[in-house]
């Protein structure tokens, strides 16, 4: 049978074109202009060329905060996507548990991302928290204001306890959907419980793990307001992500054009990051 | 309505303006040749042409972060180089 072209479907689309060109497309539009330019208010705009790029790409504190980025979202991946894989394995997959377990998996997702900041920023607290009262009481010198190390061991737990359930919902999602033949098959042929996991599991939940690696990458690449609410950006500038800088410089000091320049390179950056996980990931999906 | 908030400039409209003629121009492309002539290429996945030009963008404006980052401010050999490397990408991936 022949297919049936009708170019007029295309009309369908052009609702969500004009709200991808006004949240999207002009935004960055503008802030495209914005980068090339100096301003001082007033809505006045001074040319200034690549100067604000040049300024960027050999400024440290931009270097410093982009390789921060790049640790914190690889120990985001690291820690995150296995363990939701091992926890969405271990959850009941029938009865009572399995509505017990999805609520309680995505209730760290409803709490916004403010309030998950105050939660930790008061959990941590040694004169008043739990946990850094806690630890103090064993012996432990944990202090995340005082201590890069313990800052960024507090923003890291803080992350892992908002997001992995993400992970887990995707990976459950995933396992859920396996027909049984496939476990009845495995059992006949007398396959070992990593077998099944390496050889039906993984290859099923394979689509649902490209969008928990892509979402969580691009998340915790684009991180901002949980750091910034616990640590302000601190010690010194220990937890000062991409973001917190870019707020710092645009909001704090009005400096436009650099926040401008530095917004299209860190977009940039993402986007390359991003297509690099999707392609790697899609084309090992289509050779198997 | 005004459109001054958006600080528009010649250089910056220009750019914009070539990008939209490249997605027109696609788009004619694509008219004329549907289907996105998909193919594998030196990098070993699959690619349409839309890939090839979003390869091609994604590459010149690292092209040209480089060049302002290691050269310098003049840009026209970095724009030279991401043009090349525009062509190549069409050519070989």
């Amino acid at each position: 049978m022949e297919k049936t072209w009708n170019n007029k479907a295309w009309f369908l689309v052009l609702p969500v074109l004009l709200l991808v060109a006004f949240s999207a497309v002009i935004p960055l539009m503008t802030v495209v202009n914005y980068s090339v330019q100096d301003t001082f208010g007033n809505n006045e705009f001074f040319w200034a060329g690549t100067d604000w790029f040049d300024e960027i790409l050999h400024s440290a504190r931009f270097w410093e905060a982009l390789q921060r980025n790049l640790v914190f979202s690889f120990i985001i991946l690291a820690l995150e996507i296995p363990l939701g894989i091992f926890i969405a394995l271990n959850m009941p997959k029938k009865g009572l548990g399995v509505p017990i377990c999805l609520v309680l998996m995505a209730l760290p997702l409803l709490i916004p991302w403010n309030v998950v900041g105050t939660i930790w920023q008061v959990f941590g607290r040694v004169d008043i928290g739990l946990l850094g009262h806690t630890l103090a009481a064993l012996g432990i010198d944990y202090n995340y204001v005082r201590d890069p190390l313990d800052a960024w061991i507090t923003v890291v737990v803080m992350d892992v306890w908002h997001w992995t359930s993400l992970v887990v919902l995707l990976c459950y999602a995933g396992l859920v959907s396996i027909p049984d033949a496939y476990y009845q098959a495995a059992k006949i042929d007398g396959a070992s419980r990593w077998s099944v996991f390496r050889y039906i599991q993984l290859p099923k939940m394979k689509r649902v793990l490209l969008i928990a690696v892509l979402l969580r990458f691009m998340d915790s690449f684009m991180i901002y307001t949980e750091p910034f609410v616990v640590t302000g950006g601190g010690p010194g500038n220990s937890t000062t992500f991409l973001s917190i800088d870019l707020v710092k410089t645009a909001v704090g000091q009005f400096d436009l054009g650099p926040a401008a320049a530095m917004s299209i390179v860190y977009f940039l950056i993402i986007l390359l990051l991003s297509w690099i996980f999707y392609t790697v990931m899609t084309s090992h999906d289509a050779d198997a | 309505m005004s459109f001054s908030w958006m600080a528009w400039t010649l250089p910056t409209a220009m750019f914009f303006l070539t990008i939209l003629a490249l997605l027109i121009g696609m788009s004619i492309w694509e008219y004329f040749a549907p289907g996105g002539s998909p193919r594998i290429g030196i990098l070993r996945f699959e690619t349409t042409r839309g890939d090839r030009l979003f390869i091609s963008l994604l590459g010149a404006a690292f092209i040209h972060l480089a060049w302002l980052g290691l050269v310098g401010p003049n840009l026209w050999w970095a724009l030279a180089i991401a043009v090349v490397y525009a062509v190549g990408v069409f050519r070989f991936v």
